[in-house]
């Protein structure tokens, strides 16, 4: 189940202090696109590590909601504070955040321009002022953990998308990120190299990561899943443990949304 | 002919000078559109409209009349009073090319996907940082052969020099025209000079290209 934050009242010092193992807290967001209000009155809490999964029909807000929280998009009302801060504005403070926050995108995003080991060590170098060899050592061993590692000297346009995905996440891991986002990380890719990427997200997974998932693969819900959230029309509609909203789900959206895509 | 032949040295010393005006005025203007480029996408609002209102106001500006701002009305106002004429000369040309330089490196920008910026970014590099690393050395790829036609017609637009007195390849050409019957045979000397020149730049760019289509 969500692991909800606690109100501390510390007696004395009249302070209220709210402490949890929240890591992400999403408080009374909106946004809008113009007229169309894609995400509405958004309240979520994030543990740490917590395996957060949402899901929900195409339009549902939930890459926004996804790509909201490194403030990829900025939001119109509410709050999103990351381990008790909340997010910056534009500029050099956002860029410190953005750097805990590791993100992993539908279309990997991998520089072209640069090999396989420079995707990896750009942030570490640039952002973290790491040295060269010891940033490139670190990227190695994060690169034979995903499975790529002999690839390290090719630039992505050589290699498959499953490999791209997984040099994306190498990428964002070796910032060491206090989060990790996924918005849709296999919907571009091919039925077989799905198993790819998310055999390296379980054991992500397993590794205490806090990730948000934003994806279609009910498999990788139930298995790697602590809590799902089912979004609809910019809003969320249900949250529950995986076994749960699978077999028991509350609200007719979901009802609605979990037989269309599991009659096939 | 005997002219152009006895006084060669003549010939090459004022390419020389074209070749120094074009090159240093290709330096600047690279960098100085560069970094228009980079305004005109940037985050910073006021910047925007500096960088869009110069590089309208500039490229609607012929250069004849760049080179008499920079030339005569600067020193007029007390400005550019004492700087060598190749100097002013490469100011004139580098202000003038910077716009056209601009906008093709903006072309270059639009060019690279939107999430190529998103995920530099995401691991957190600032505007400055993600541009330098990620945008722009993408951008220049695509932008070779717009850029290298910006260039190209900068190398012949500093003939417009020899009006205000420096000895470049143009200059040149009209002192022998002036002594010489066989006017024909000088242009098409200077002609041959130019062409020289500029085929060079489309063979660097030619070079360039190729070398960046493996790199990727």
């Amino acid at each position: 189940m969500a692991r909800v934050g606690r109100l501390w009242i510390v007696s004395g010092a009249m302070t209220t202090h709210r402490t949890t193992d929240d890591l992400v807290v999403l408080d009374h967001v909106d946004k809008w696109f113009g007229d169309l209000h894609v995400l509405k009155d958004v309240d979520l809490r994030i543990g740490r590590g917590e395996v957060v999964v949402v899901i929900g029909p195409s339009g549902s807000g939930k890459s926004t909601l996804c790509r909201a929280i490194n403030r990829l998009e900025p939001i119109d009302k509410g709050t999103i504070t990351l381990d008790g801060k909340p997010l910056p504005e534009e500029g050099k403070e956002l860029a410190a955040l953005r750097a805990e926050v590791g993100m992993v995108f539908q279309s990997f995003n991998l520089f072209a321009h640069k090999t396989i080991l420079e995707n990896v060590t750009l942030g570490p170098i640039k952002v973290r002022g790491e040295k060269k060899d010891v940033a490139e050592k670190r990227a190695r061993e994060l690169l034979d953990r995903v499975g790529v590692g002999h690839q390290a000297e090719k630039y992505p346009a050589q290699l498959s998308g499953g490999q791209q995905q997984r040099v994306a996440i190498a990428r964002a891991l070796a910032m060491e990120p206090k989060v990790m986002l996924f918005d849709e990380p296999t919907s571009a890719l091919d039925p077989e190299m799905i198993s790819e990427v998310l055999d390296v997200m379980v054991d992500l997974a397993k590794r205490g990561m806090t990730m948000v998932v934003v994806t279609h693969e009910m498999g990788f819900a139930r298995t790697a899943g602590d809590r799902v959230v089912f979004m609809a029309d910019g809003a969320i509609v249900e949250e529950a443990a995986p076994e749960q909203f699978f077999t028991n789900p509350q609200s007719d959206r979901a009802k609605d949304f979990l037989g269309k895509i599991l009659q096939h | 002919m005997d002219d152009l032949t006895s006084e060669f040295d003549l010939v090459l010393q004022a390419f020389w000078l074209t070749i120094q005006l074009a090159a240093l005025s290709g330096v600047v203007s690279v960098l100085l559109g560069t970094v228009l480029a980079a305004m005109r996408v940037g985050p910073v609002a006021p910047l925007r409209v500096a960088a869009a209102t110069y590089v309208n106001v500039v490229r609607n500006t012929p250069l004849l009349i760049v080179f008499v701002f920079v030339f005569v009305a600067f020193p007029n106002l007390g400005l550019l009073v004492g700087t060598p004429f190749l100097l002013k000369g490469v100011l004139a040309v580098s202000f003038y090319t910077a716009p056209f330089v601009a906008e093709a490196i903006r072309a270059g920008i639009n060019a690279v996907p939107l999430g190529q910026a998103e995920a530099a970014r995401a691991i957190g590099l600032t505007f400055g940082q993600t541009m330098g690393s990620v945008i722009l050395p993408q951008a220049f790829r695509a932008v070779v052969p717009p850029l290298a036609s910006v260039l190209i017609a900068m190398t012949k637009n500093t003939s417009i020099a020899a009006v205000f007195g420096i000895v470049e390849a143009t200059a040149r050409m009209r002192y022998f025209t002036n002594n010489s019957p066989d006017d024909t045979i000088v242009f098409l000397v200077f002609a041959a000079g130019y062409i020289i020149i500029v085929e060079l730049l489309s063979v660097g760019a030619w070079g360039l290209e190729r070398r960046w289509r493996v790199a990727r």
